[in-house]
C-alpha cells in the first residue's frame, strides 16, 4: 500500500498534532500544551531492568549526546553478602552498548539506569549565577545553551553526576526529560525504547496517570534522599547499597 | 585521551570542571584579602611598626585584584556572556554575587583608598610631570588641584571610614570565595561551614607573608635598609594569624575522622594516595607546620638580624607556597573523587591549552608587571629618602 | 566649604555615571523574555520544545504498520516497541516511501537484550548465544515480532 504523509496524517490525528512540530517545529511547541497543567517524573523498574543500553544509544541518537558523555546511563552493582557498603559498580561507556557477559557468583546483582532527577529542588538550578538553568513550569530542569556561561558551577553542584560540559557548544548538558517529546504528546526517547518497561514517563499532574496507583502500591525510593533536592526520578525494587 | 580512572566514577565525573586556573583563583583573592588586611593594620588599629608597608600592601592588593578575574575568565565556556553576571544576577546563586562583591571592593573600597591616599602626591605630579604622565596624573585629579590642609583632612577622614568599610569588605571577599565552595552540598570535601572562615585565615596569611615578601624584596632592590621592627611585628602577625588558620583547618580535619560520615573512608583514601604530597606533604609539613615553627622559634630565641630576615624570607615563601598546596587540594581534590564514593578520577594539567599550565604562569607573573607599574605611577615609598622608609612618615600630609 | 570637597563630587559624578550606564546598558541587552517565568530567558522553553524528534513512537507506526501490530500481539514482544530495535524512524514516518530502515542482523540484535548476565533478571529469557546457535542468526528460527517457536514448527523444520 502507498502511504504517503498526507495518509499518514489522516489516519492519525493524535500523531498529526505532533507531527507538524516533529520536523518544523514552531518555538511556542504543540499547541494544547499547558505549561501549567504538567509536572513531569520519571518510574524506574529496576527489577525489570535487562541492561540492553537502548535507553543510552535512544538518547544520543535523539538528543544529539557526545561521544564519551551521558544524559543517561545504566550502572551495574554487584554487591557481596558480606559488604553490602561497598558494591562493586561498572558502567562501562555508561552501559550503552550493554554489558560484558558476568557470572553468577552467589552475590546480588542488578541494574540501574541513571538520569537527570529532574528535582523539584535542585541544587544544580539554586547555584547557576546567571540563571541559564531553570526548573520549567512543568517541572523539567532545563539548560539556556544560548545563556549559560559555561563556568560548570552547576556540574559541581549535582549530586548524582548528570551534568557535563558539552564539547560542542561549551555549555552546560544534561537531560531534558525529551523535552521536545513530551511536549507534543510523545513518551521520553528512552522510555520509547526501553524493551521491558522499566523505564516509564509520569506526569504527576495527570490524575488519570498510572504512576499514582503504582507510587501507592509500591516501596519507591529516590537517590540520595538525605540531599533533600526533592528528586523526581522514583526507583521500585532499589537496593540499599544503590548510591 | 583516556584519564585513569580507579575503581567507579559516574561517567560524567571523569572529566575535571575547574582546572588549575580555578585554583589561582582563591588564591589570588586570597592575596588581596590579606594585603588589605595587613595594610588596614596600620591605619584602623594605629599600628605605627608596620606603616612602610601601608601602601605597598594596598598597590599589591590592587594588582592581585585586577587579575582576580582573568583566571575565571579564561575558565569560561563562553567569556563573552560574562556580564551576564551583572545583567541578570540570580540571587540563590552563590556565585553571583561574586561580581558585585568584587565591584564594590575594587571601586568602593580599594581605588577609592589608594585614590585618596595617594591624592597630594598626584596633584604634585599633574604640576612637575611632562608629557603623557602628566596627562595621567592630571586624569587622576579629576580635575581638581585642591590640596589645601583642609581637604587633605577630609580625605584622611575619609580613608579611614571605608578602610574601616573596607576590612569587613576583604573579609567578606575572601569569606564569598570560601562559601561558593563551602555551599556545595554535593560535594563533602567541600561543604563545611568552617569554609568561609579557613577561607579568610588562610587569605590573611598568604596576603600577610606575600607583602613580608614584596617588602623585603622591593627594599633590598631599592638598596635601602629593612626597618626590622616592621619585618618582626608583620613575621609576628603572621605568625598568629597562621596558628589561627592551623587550628581551624585541623579542628575541621578533626571533626572529619571522629565522624567518619559514609564519604569519610573514600576521602581518607584520597588524601593518602591522590593528595598526599600536596596535602600532607606540601601544605601541611612544609607549607604550614615548618613556616610556624620557624616563626615561633624567632619569638622565642635571640637571633641576628641577618639571621631573621633570612628566616623570615624562608617562611613566607613557604607559606605562599603552602596556601597555594590548599587551594589546589581544595579545588582539585574536591573533584578527584566519585560523589558515588567508589572511585577516583585523575587531574591531567595541559600545557599550552586555554587552561593548562601555561596561561596559569602567565596570570600569576601578570600581577606583579602590574604592581611594576603602579609602583613606578604611584611610588610608595618616598623617592629621594635616603633614610628608612619607616623612619619617615609616608602620607603623613595631615 | 565647598571647595574642599570638590575633588569628592567630582569622584561622585564619575561614579553616577557608571552606575547609570551600567543600568542603560541593563536595559537594553537583557532578553525581553527574562523573567517571564522566573529567572531565566522564557523563550527557551519553547527554543529547546522546538527541537525536531529522531524516534517517532510506536504510535506513529502502528498507524500504517497494522499487519505487524496483529502479528506482536500474540507474542511476548507486544510490549517492546518498534524502534527498540529498528532504531529511530522519524524520518521515515515522515516521508515513507524515500526513507526506508536498515535491514537488520538479528544475530547481533537479539543479543543485546538476550544474552545470558548474571544480573538480568531472572525470569527474563536468557541464553548463552555461543552455545545456544552458534552464531547464526536468530531469524533462522525465531520470527522477531513473535519469537516463540510453535513444537509443530520444530518438528516440520527438524524432518526437512
Amino acid at each position: 500500500m502507498e502511504i504517503t504523509r498526507r495518509r499518514l496524517l489522516v489516519l492519525l490525528p493524535a500523531a498529526a498534532v505532533a507531527w507538524k512540530y516533529v520536523l518544523a517545529g514552531t518555538p511556542e511547541g504543540a499547541p494544547n500544551y499547558e505549561l501549567t497543567k504538567h509536572w513531569w517524573a520519571m518510574l524506574i523498574d529496576i527489577p525489570k531492568c535487562i541492561g540492553c543500553g537502548s535507553c543510552v544509544r535512544a538518547c544520543a541518537e535523539e538528543n544529539d549526546v557526545p561521544e564519551g558523555y551521558y544524559r543517561t546511563w545504566i550502572e551495574r552493582y554487584h554487591v557481596a553478602d558480606w559488604k553490602i557498603e561497598r558494591p562493586e559498580v561498572e558502567s562501562p561507556d555508561g552501559g550503552k552498548y550493554g554489558f560484558p557477559p558476568h557470572a553468577d557468583d552467589g552475590g546480588k546483582n542488578f541494574f540501574v539506569p541513571k538520569l537527570c532527577n529532574h528535582c523539584a529542588d535542585s541544587p544544580c538550578t539554586q547555584v547557576c549565577p546567571v540563571g541559564a538553568t531553570f526548573i520549567s513550569p512543568d517541572g523539567v530542569v532545563l539548560v539556556d545553551k544560548s545563556y549559560c556561561l559555561g563556568c560548570r558551577y552547576c556540574i559541581q553542584a549535582c549530586p548524582y553526576g548528570c551534568r557535563f560540559l558539552n564539547p560542542k557548544t561549551n555549555t552546560a548538558d544534561k537531560c531534558t526529560l525529551c523535552y521536545h517529546r513530551i511536549t507534543k504528546g510523545l513518551t521520553t526517547a528512552c522510555c520509547e525504547v526501553c524493551p521491558t518497561g522499566a523505564r516509564q514517563l509520569a506526569d504527576l499532574k495527570n490524575p488519570k496517570d498510572p504512576i499514582h496507583e503504582f507510587l501507592k502500591t509500591h516501596a519507591v525510593q529516590i537517590l540520595k534522599p538525605y540531599m533533600a533536592t526533592g528528586a523526581k526520578v522514583f526507583y521500585n525494587g532499589m537496593d540499599g547499597s544503590v548510591r | 585521551m583516556q584519564i585513569p580512572v580507579e575503581g567507579f566514577m559516574y561517567p560524567n565525573e571523569v572529566e575535571l570542571q575547574w582546572s588549575i586556573l580555578i585554583v589561582l583563583y582563591p588564591f589570588i583573592t586570597g592575596l588581596v584579602a590579606g594585603a588589605f588586611i595587613l595594610a588596614s593594620l596600620e591605619r584602623v588599629f594605629r599600628v605605627e611598626a608596620v606603616k612602610p608597608t601601608y601602601r605597598l600592601a594596598l598597590l599589591t592588593a590592587l594588582a592581585f585584584l585586577l587579575v582576580a578575574p582573568l583566571p575565571l575568565q579564561l575558565h569560561l565556556g563562553h567569556p563573552e556572556r560574562s556580564l551576564e553576571m551583572y545583567l541578570t544576577p540570580h540571587r540563590s546563586s552563590a556565585m553571583a554575587m561574586f561580581g558585585f562583591v568584587y565591584l564594590w571592593y575594587l571601586m568602593a573600597v580599594l581605588l577609592l583608598e589608594i585614590w585618596l591616599d595617594y591624592r597630594h602626591d598626584i596633584v604634585v605630579r599633574s604640576q612637575t610631570e611632562k608629557g603623557w604622565k602628566r596627562l595621567v596624573y592630571r586624569g587622576l585629579t579629576l580635575g581638581s588641584t585642591n590640596v589645601s590642609e583642609r581637604s587633605l583632612h577630609v580625605d584622611e577622614r575619609l580613608g579611614y571610614f571605608i578602610t574601616l568599610i573596607g576590612i569587613p569588605s576583604a573579609f567578606l571577599l575572601h569569606g564569598y570565595v570560601g562559601f561558593i565552595f563551602g555551599s556545595v552540598k554535593a560535594n563533602p570535601w567541600w561543604s563545611s561551614p568552617l569554609m568561609p572562615i579557613v577561607f579568610i585565615f588562610s587569605a590573611m596569611v598568604s596576603g600577610i607573608a606575600a607583602v613580608m615578601l614584596l617588602y623585603m624584596l622591593s627594599t633590598r632592590l631599592r638598596g635601602q635598609r629593612i626597618d626590622m621592627r616592621c619585618l618582626d611585628k608583620i613575621a609576628q602577625y603572621l605568625l598568629y594569624t597562621f596558628v589561627i588558620d592551623f587550628s581551624l583547618e585541623m579542628m575541621d580535619l578533626l571533626q572529619r575522622i571522629y565522624e567518619a560520615d559514609e564519604s569519610f573512608r573514600s576521602l581518607d583514601f584520597m588524601v593518602h594516595t591522590r593528595l598526599w604530597v600536596s596535602q600532607v606533604i606540601v601544605q601541611i609539613l612544609l607549607g604550614t607546620v615548618t613556616p610556624i615553627a620557624l616563626l615561633g622559634l624567632m619569638q622565642v630565641l635571640k637571633v641576628t638580624e641577618a639571621a631573621r630576615r633570612w628566616i623570615y624570607a624562608l617562611a613566607g615563601g613557604l607559606t605562599v607556597i603552602g596556601i597555594f598546596a590548599m587551594r589546589w587540594n581544595v579545588v582539585i581534590g574536591g573533584q578527584l573523587f566519585s560523589k558515588s564514593f567508589l572511585g577516583y578520577t585523575t587531574y591531567k594539567m595541559a600545557f599550552a591549552t586555554r587552561e593548562g599550565l601555561l596561561p596559569a604562569i602567565i596570570l600569576m607573573i601578570l600581577p606583579f608587571i602590574i604592581l611594576w607599574v603602579l609602583v613606578k605611577l604611584l611610588p610608595p615609598w618616598p623617592e629621594s629618602a635616603s633614610v628608612p622608609s619607616g623612619a619617615t612618615p609616608v602620607h603623613g600630609t595631615s | 566649604m565647598f571647595k574642599n570637597i570638590e575633588h569628592l563630587v567630582r569622584l561622585a559624578v564619575v561614579m553616577m555615571i557608571g552606575v547609570l550606564g551600567f543600568v542603560i546598558l541593563r536595559a537594553a541587552v537583557v532578553p525581553h523574555s527574562f523573567g517571564q517565568y522566573g529567572h531565566y530567558r522564557g523563550a527557551a522553553i519553547g527554543e529547546i520544545a522546538s527541537r525536531p524528534v529522531a524516534f517517532a513512537g510506536h504510535e506513529t507506526c502502528e498507524a500504517c504498520h497494522t499487519d505487524v501490530v496483529e502479528q506482536k500481539k500474540l507474542g511476548k514482544h507486544v510490549v517492546v516497541s518498534c524502534e527498540a530495535c529498528h532504531g529511530a524512524l522519524a524520518k521515515h514516518a515522515d516521508d515513507p516511501s524515500s526513507v526506508l530502515p536498515k535491514k537488520l542482523d538479528t544475530a547481533i540484535l537479539c543479543a543485546r537484550c538476550h544474552e545470558a548476565n548474571g544480573a538480568k533478571p531472572k525470569g527474563f529469557p536468557q541464553v548463552a548465544t555461543a552455545e545456544h546457535s552458534g552464531g547464526l542468526a536468530c531469524d533462522t528460527c525465531h520470527q522477531p515480532h513473535h519469537p516463540k517457536i510453535e513444537t509443530a514448527e520444530i518438528k516440520t523444520e527438524g524432518k526437512k
